[in-house]
């Protein structure tokens, strides 16, 4: 991956607006036909980079290079690289049709071209027969849909999602994540995703750069993000965790340093029952929380801190819990995760 | 929870919040009553005087139905030059509003940071805040062969145009321009920033994306400014007393006709020119589509 060129790679970007610095020195390589995603809370500066790759902003320093070359300075029309945008940016007074043949008008190819290819990358998001509607004649993912549409028919080197699936409902969000996927595949082009939902990153892409203050603070594949998160901020915002502090992990692991285990890596059993994992802790149940494929258990441990428990619904123990029980929680060891030294 | 108590404001409130037809009732008869009586009555009381008479021996209105003023509006010379003249000037004082609107319109909602819109908004709105006749008056000065205009124009070879016709356009755009300006601001301002980005992301550059996608979504804001501009424009008398020279409006023609004339329905038939013309440009402007979303 190292010996080609990146399709984006970006050297030390920073980008104030007046005091408030929304991205700060941030680098990254991103490879060409890779599904990227950047993850973050809102105000992380996850959409700020995006909109500088695509032009919409200048960075106050740094550089932004497209399959080699530097576009840091020109204008979002020069870039090979299109947007598909948050509110889906549809023209209202142009037809479905209009509106995907846009790129393609602009660039002085003639109707009966235009509209040719119009239709045919409708036809990819199965939405052939909508072309003479107006957007406002179409439902969220419709529209969603002709923004796809309209912005691939141009044919970009790096598709740019700003949060395309935002404003869908559960259902539709699912289905229109496989239909991202397989697009991609399909068009073999470089997507980078910008998300504050860490299920659809996780799901979605190849790696993922995890956002907080203006810079990455970890990236790497779904996998290194989720089982190894470098860092409290990383641990806590992609999937939920149980923190140990400093103290309970003195106490709890008989090691320094903070940690972190996944609720559903806890188990949970009754006070004098046999556990599989090799660490345990002893504890009442302060709440169990039926989600459906599983039950959530809430227990306050002695130790004086409360973790969360997931355990699947065709496991034992869920049957008889009730609140105030007295429980014994374990762990295997290699499943707890060093966030490093103590804060 | 203890449920409040019974007063008569709150007997009241749930005697509207069930009878919603007495709800709107109370809601609309004031201004039902403005429009309806105050409003349509005068228009309707200002047609049916334009098909009186007035006997020129006594002076007095004879209320028997002719077609005499409308005849005379129709056929007659200094009638037909006056109108052409109105709607001349209406016409150029709007086109030239339009022009100078755009511009500036577009930098208060797209380019300017909130504190410079704040300040632009006020400044366009404060002449409002001045006295028609000042603002006329100081136009008179400006434009005077001792004016600021002519000691500006002088070096270079230019003069002030005097009193006139051309005097009269530039006060009148010079009047209307805020009610021309803030439509298309507002215009502006209801096109989302994104719908550009877009235009300029998929190749667009700045002209395209002004024509294929700016102006068709501002176009009815456009409409609107124009309607204010062209229609101020055409029932004016003040503007062209104070700086137009000899020349007539047919705001001037009514004015005359009301007062020293004493002739009140061939004023009202005269005042019926501008009332055809709006509606006719009205028409006109309905069928390229920008009141659809009105």
């Amino acid at each position: 991956m190292n010996t080609e060129v990146p399709a984006i790679r970006l050297r030390g970007l920073h980008k104030a607006f007046g005091a408030t610095t929304a991205v700060e020195s941030v680098d990254l390589d991103i490879a060409p036909g890779e599904f990227f995603s950047m993850l973050g809370p809102s105000g992380s500066g996850k959409t700020t980079v995006l909109r500088m790759i695509a032009g919409f902003e200048q960075p106050t320093a740094g550089t932004v290079e497209l399959f080699g070359k530097d576009v840091t300075k020109s204008a979002p029309f020069d870039r090979d690289v299109n947007t598909v945008f948050q509110d889906y940016a549809l023209f209202p007074h142009m037809s479905v049709l209009d509106n995907v043949a846009y790129g393609l008008r602009v660039r002085g190819i003639s109707k009966k071209e235009r509209h040719a290819k119009a239709r045919e990358a409708l036809d990819k998001v199965r939405l052939a027969d909508f072309g003479e509607r107006k957007p406002s004649q179409l439902s969220g993912g419709q529209r969603q849909r002709v923004a796809l549409a309209r912005a691939t028919v141009v044919e970009p080197k790096v598709l740019l999602l700003d949060e395309p699936l935002g404003a869908l409902d559960l259902k539709l969000r699912e289905q229109m994540q496989v239909e991202l996927k397989e697009i991609q595949r399909d068009l073999g082009i470089t997507f980078i995703f910008v998300t504050h939902d860490q299920e659809e990153a996780l799901t979605l892409s190849d790696r993922i750069a995890v956002f907080n203050e203006g810079k990455i603070e970890q990236l790497g594949s779904p996998s290194d993000v989720y089982d190894h998160p470098v860092s409290p901020f990383v641990a806590s915002f992609v999937g939920t965790s149980n923190m140990f502090s400093d103290e309970i992990s003195q106490k709890l692991l008989g090691k320094p340093g903070q940690h972190s285990i996944r609720p559903e890596k806890l188990e949970v059993a009754h006070a004098n029952e046999k556990l599989e994992g090799d660490q345990s802790a002893d504890g009442t149940i302060a709440d169990v929380i039926y989600v459906g494929s599983g039950t959530r258990l809430i227990v306050d441990l002695d130790a004086g801190m409360r973790v969360t428990v997931l355990e699947q619904n065709d496991q034992s123990y869920v049957a008889d819990d009730e609140r105030g029980a007295r429980v014994r929680v374990g762990w295997r060891a290699s499943d707890v995760i060093s966030l490093g030294g103590s804060k | 929870m203890p449920r409040p108590r019974g007063t008569a404001a709150r007997k009241g409130s749930v005697f509207l919040s069930s009878h919603p037809r007495v709800r709107l009732a109370l809601l609309i008869a004031a201004p039902l009553f403005w429009l309806g009586v105050v409003y349509i009555i005068a228009l309707v009381l200002l047609l049916v005087t334009a098909f009186w008479s007035v006997d020129s021996f006594t002076g007095e209105i004879n209320q028997t139905l002719t077609f005499d003023n409308i005849i005379t509006v129709i056929t007659g010379a200094l009638y037909q030059t006056v109108t052409l003249r109105t709607v001349g000037i209406a016409l150029a004082v709007t086109v030239i509003d339009v022009a100078i609107a755009l511009p500036i319109a577009f930098f208060m909602a797209k380019v300017a940071n909130n504190r410079t819109r704040r300040l632009l908004v006020i400044a366009v709105l404060m002449p409002l805040w001045a006295s028609y006749l000042v603002k006329a008056y100081a136009w008179r000065s400006v434009l005077s062969s001792e004016g600021i205009l002519e000691w500006m124009l002088a070096p270079i070879g230019g003069h002030t145009p005097g009193y006139g016709v051309t005097a009269t356009i530039i006060t009148l755009s010079y009047l209307w321009l805020p009610y021309v300006i803030l439509p298309i601001f507002a215009g502006f301002d209801r096109v989302p920033d994104s719908m550009l980005e877009a235009s300029s992301d998929l190749g667009g550059k700045t002209w395209r994306t002004l024509r294929l996608v700016v102006l068709p979504l501002v176009w009815p804001a456009i409409i609107a400014g124009t309607i204010f501009s062209f229609s101020l424009s055409l029932g004016d008398y003040i503007t062209v007393n104070i700086v137009g020279g000899a020349s007539q409006m047919l705001g001037n023609l009514v004015y005359t006709n009301v007062g020293a004339a004493n002739n009140l329905p061939l004023a009202a038939a005269i005042a019926l020119i501008p009332i055809v013309i709006i509606f006719g440009y009205l028409a006109l402007v309905r069928r390229t589509g920008a009141l659809d979303n009105l």
